[in-house]
């Protein structure tokens, strides 16, 4: 299907240019779904009919000639962990199977304007994973090999925008839950500054690392859609009331004097395949006149378990409110309250989410406190200063997404810490609310996707993403397309 | 048996009369219908996030600069997590260990002379929802309308040391809350809550027994009932060769006694931590200023100025000035051309009686201080006699006009003309020759029984001063 090969803003200028109707691209895109999903399990919620009724208003709209935003009728699907107005919301939880939300989160309102949702997207329970096997609705399949995981949490994301089930997804990224699977999958994912998407409707799992970012085939798309979702919301706090730039612009110029840091300690570990791939990655840039020195920054070792203990105790928190009294699932059986918390919450969170919930307690009880949270808070305060510094000489960092290809889909599943330490590379991003982004930059000898990570200062998506498209217009690897 | 001494700390919480709630944008109001003033954010739906209503801190900085507090310009919202079914998400947003407010005091009234209690800290929380065990056969319910409503806790030192002490801590702090206009202090809905450390110590000895903390006190009848239980309940356990566990003990009003809920051991983890989905709040210097500055004359300012300015005896000063309104319609009395003891008395008199017949509160008086000065006005001019004035305020609040109008339509006026009065004593004295011979031979009775018919001559109206002095001077002629 040729029309499943386009990148969004390939479908947008033929659709606004009326070579082709939001019907037939929302068609064919419902239809790929319908052949793919069984084998993929990239959705949990199909919304056809809504698609259609939608589709249909938008080309009424272009047919009267009406103004409308660049990816307007372009057909998109979203993470199911970022609440969606009337349409069932679960976070592959079992907690939520039935809860469906009576508000829009701001990215998912912001994108129904002229738009065609086509439905929500698989991830792992709560957003708690690596590999997206912990979904509550089974694990998502990896386009490019169905042994394989598409990397979590928001697999179905990646994994969507891989087979042609949309043209592109909003994920979340709480420790590389967008960059992972994107680089898994094939395709090109951001992770932007801390408090520049709206958090509001987002299902929490850890706050103070948790945003919302786009997915799609090319950095151009990534782009277009950062317009559209990025802004300032006065429902979150955390939200940045600041000038937001057009990122479209950022596509234009060059590489040209851009400074380059390659971390060492985010090569350690890589296989030789990914270090071989990231490297010529960035001799390309440096070939199109970016500059590139290899730093240390020793801090990093201690990223890991920062990362872990924050996001627990900040999970342990937020994920309090499901006790069976107002909404989602509630046990059948039950003696008394406490026995209606114990039984709603053993029999509605999957293995890896209970896992981080008695880790965090554990690290914010009284006696550990000291020892857990505050400490890891003191590493999180350090890591953003040795950002700082590499950000004074350089205008961002290069390195790998993760230090394999997609691995095979229960490899890792009985060893969590091996799962853990695999997030290296991109959990420092979030401890330091810096903008990420994963985009494909060659394959392994079985033919699997790599992904490289650009990370920028703090606003610095603009930077990223014009080496990503100067990138992507001097390659072809995220031409890819597992759907082909 | 040696003599014991209580210390006592209070925690007292009190709810906000802001419009809104702390985290959304739900009326903050008392008794609507159940789960009528909630939201996605005050019910703790998935992805909803708290938003801080400026204006809760704003009032509790007002809070603070009333109790001598220094404030902090830099704080911190912080989460204290439990379950439980009024809670929708299963924590508290509240504050930890950098309160808005810090290191103040407030000096009570007691008759021993004036005492300065410290308050440890205010800091700002959002209030839970309400169960109903009652509505249903099976289940309880839960109304959500409280959740988010703005709270202070304001935390005293263990400086008092009587259940009387407490009385009036309590009392001064709930006037200067009404007075700042942070909190409408209604007991009977709920918007004041205390929590009570007490614990007993031989009178001398410095170190401090070990406390027991009483928590749901609803009332500051229960919180005087409650210390005055647990110190008797200590004494008697110390008395009897026992000792004093450190517990979290449940005062049930009803019963009259406090029943233990957990022992120091199972005291619960709340597992505080920053609030990530908030900022630090930041206050500036200035802003604190303007508040201290536009802050209006406290209690005890004007308690102090009633009696050196307007010479008002101790006891009335403190009354008048325990609930703003009170004050605000005496002062606006006085500033009408009424006396200050005239209207004093008037408003602590028959005022303050009918007030409580009607069961309201002078807030919703029908008539306004510029009636009563006008009132008052009459009665010491002499135009109308202090009885006639009781006429004048019962219509007064029957249907508020002009007093002048209500003595006309009434016939209140009093006479004070003396050739008018001369001719009635004449009248009087002539009819009455048995009683001038009473008079001359010293029986006091016959000059009231005279005075009485000069009176019923004039149908009441006339001036008894007037008469008296006349009819005095008539006799001594005779
Ligand atoms: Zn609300």
């Amino acid at each position: 299907m040729e029309l499943l090969k386009l990148t969004a803003k390939e479908a947008a200028d033929k659709l606004h240019s009326k070579e082709v109707s939001c019907a037939e691209l929302t068609k064919a895109s419902l239809e790929q779904i319908k052949a793919k999903n069984e084998s993929i399990n990239a959705y949990i919620t199909v919304c056809e009919e809504e698609a259609l009724q939608q589709a249909e208003q938008i080309d009424a709209k272009i047919a009267a000639g009406e103004a409308m935003e660049p990816l307007a009728g372009v057909p998109y699907a979203i993470k199911d962990n970022i609440c969606t107005k009337g349409v069932r919301t679960t976070c592959a939880s079992k907690m939520l199977g039935n809860f469906v939300p009576p508000y829009n989160a701001y990215a998912a309102e912001r994108l129904s304007k002229d738009g065609v949702m086509l439905g929500k997207l698989n991830m792992d329970e709560f957003a708690m994973g690596s590999s997206n096997e912990t979904s509550y609705f089974g694990a998502v399949h990896n386009p490019y090999d169905l042994d394989r995981v598409p990397g979590g949490s928001s697999g179905g994301s990646a994994a969507a925008v891989a087979a042609g089930m949309a043209y592109y997804t909003l994920g979340s990224d709480t420790g590389g839950s967008i960059r992972l699977p994107a680089s898994f999958c094939g395709v090109t994912g951001l992770k932007p500054t801390y408090g520049t998407v709206s958090r509001f409707g987002l299902v929490a799992f850890a706050s103070s690392l948790d945003q919302i970012g786009p997915l799609a085939k090319s950095a151009e798309d990534v782009a277009y859609i950062m317009n559209r979702i990025t802004g300032h919301d006065k429902m979150d706090s955390t939200s940045l009331d600041i000038a937001y730039p057009d990122y479209t612009k950022a596509l234009q110029g060059d590489v040209k004097d851009m400074k380059i840091a390659l971390v060492r300690e985010y090569f350690a570990g890589a296989d030789a395949a990914v270090d071989a791939s990231v490297k010529a990655a960035v001799k390309q840039l440096t070939d199109m006149g970016a500059q590139c020195d290899e730093i240390s920054m020793p801090i990093t070792d201690y990223a890991l378990p920062a990362y872990y203990i924050i996001s627990s105790s900040e999970a342990s928190s937020n994920l309090a409110r499901y006790d069976g009294v107002k909404y989602g699932f509630r046990a059948e059986k039950f003696e008394d309250l406490t026995d209606m918390y114990f039984k709603t919450r053993d029999e509605g969170f999957g293995d890896e989410v209970k896992r981080r919930i008695m880790l965090g307690t554990y690290a914010l009880s009284s006696g550990y406190y000291d020892a857990y949270y505050k400490k890891a808070q003191q590493v999180r305060t350090m890591i953003k200063q040795g950002f700082d510094k590499v950000f004074e000489t350089y205008d961002m960092i290069a390195s790998p997404v993760y230090p394999t290809t997609a691995f095979g889909i229960g490899e890792k599943t009985d060893d969590p810490v091996k799962m853990y330490a695999g997030d290296l590379c991109t959990v420092s991003v979030n401890i330091a609310g810096l903008p990420g982004m994963s985009l494909p930059c060659g394959f392994d000898e079985k033919g699997l996707p790599i992904g490289l990570q650009l990370i920028g200062k703090p606003f610095g998506e603009e930077t990223l993403l014009r080496a990503a498209h100067a990138f992507q217009c001097a390659t072809d690897y995220h031409k890819g397309g597992a759907q082909a | 048996m040696s003599e014991y001494e209580a210390v006592i700390g209070i925690e007292m919480h009190a709810e906000l009369s802001t419009k809104t709630k702390i985290y959304c944008g739900c009326k903050n109001e008392f008794g609507g219908e159940i789960n009528t003033h909630c939201c996605p954010v005050c019910t703790g739906m998935p992805g909803t996030l708290p938003v801080l209503n400026e204006k809760v801190v704003e009032y509790a900085v007002k809070a603070g600069c009333a109790l001598n507090c220094s404030i902090a310009n830099l704080s911190k919202q912080d989460r204290k997590n439990y379950f439980y079914p009024d809670l929708p998400k299963a924590y508290q947003i509240s504050q930890f260990d950098i309160p808005l407010c810090a290191d103040g005091y407030v000096d009570i009234p007691l008759e021993s002379g004036t005492k300065r209690i410290g308050i440890t800290r205010i800091h700002i929380e959002e209030d839970a929802g309400k169960l109903l065990h009652d509505a249903s056969d099976t289940d309880s319910l839960v109304d959500f309308n409280r959740c988010g409503v703005p709270l202070i806790e304001i935390v005293s030192e263990p400086d008092l040391r009587s259940s009387e002490e407490a009385r009036v801590y309590l009392e001064t702090l709930r006037s200067i809350l009404q007075y700042i206009d942070v909190s409408d202090c209604k007991m009977q809905e709920g918007s004041i809550r205390c929590d009570v450390n007490v614990s007993i110590r031989p009178k001398g000895q410095k170190e401090f027994g070990v406390r027991s903390e009483m928590k749901n006190v609803n009332s500051f009848r229960g919180a005087i009932r409650g210390i005055e239980y647990e110190i008797a309940r200590q004494t008697a356990l110390l008395e009897a060769g026992g000792q004093v566990v450190q517990e979290t003990r449940r005062w049930d009003d009803a019963k009259g006694e406090s029943v233990s809920m957990r022992s120091k051991e199972e005291a619960q983890d709340y597992r505080y931590f920053p609030e990530p989905d908030l900022m630090p709040i930041r206050i500036e210097k200035e802003t604190v200023e303007k508040i201290r500055q536009e802050l209006p004359e406290l209690p005890h300012v004007k308690r102090a100025r009633y009696v050196s300015e307007l010479g008002l005896p101790e006891y009335d000063a403190g009354i008048l000035t325990e609930y703003r309104p009170t004050a605000e319609f005496f002062e606006a009395a006085v500033a009408a051309g009424a006396s200050a003891k005239g209207a004093s008395n008037w408003i602590m008199g028959d005022i303050s009686r009918i007030l409580k017949e009607k069961d309201i509160l002078i807030d919703d008086v029908p008539f306004s201080p510029q009636q009563l000065a006008e009132m008052v006005q009459l009665i010491e001019s002499g135009a109308i006699s202090n009885s006639a004035g009781k006429k004048v305020l019962e219509t007064l609040f029957e249907s508020p006009k002009a007093p002048k109008q209500i003595v006309e339509e009434l016939g209140l006026a009093q006479i004070s003309d003396e050739g008018a009065l001369q001719k009635m004593v004449q009248d009087v004295l002539e009819q009455n020759p048995q009683s001038i011979e009473d008079y001359k031979a010293g029986k006091d009775r016959a000059i009231k029984f005279m005075m009485g018919q000069v009176m019923k001559l004039s149908k009441g109206k006339a001036n008894p001063q007037t008469v008296n002095a006349l009819l005095k001077e008539e006799l001594d002629k005779r």
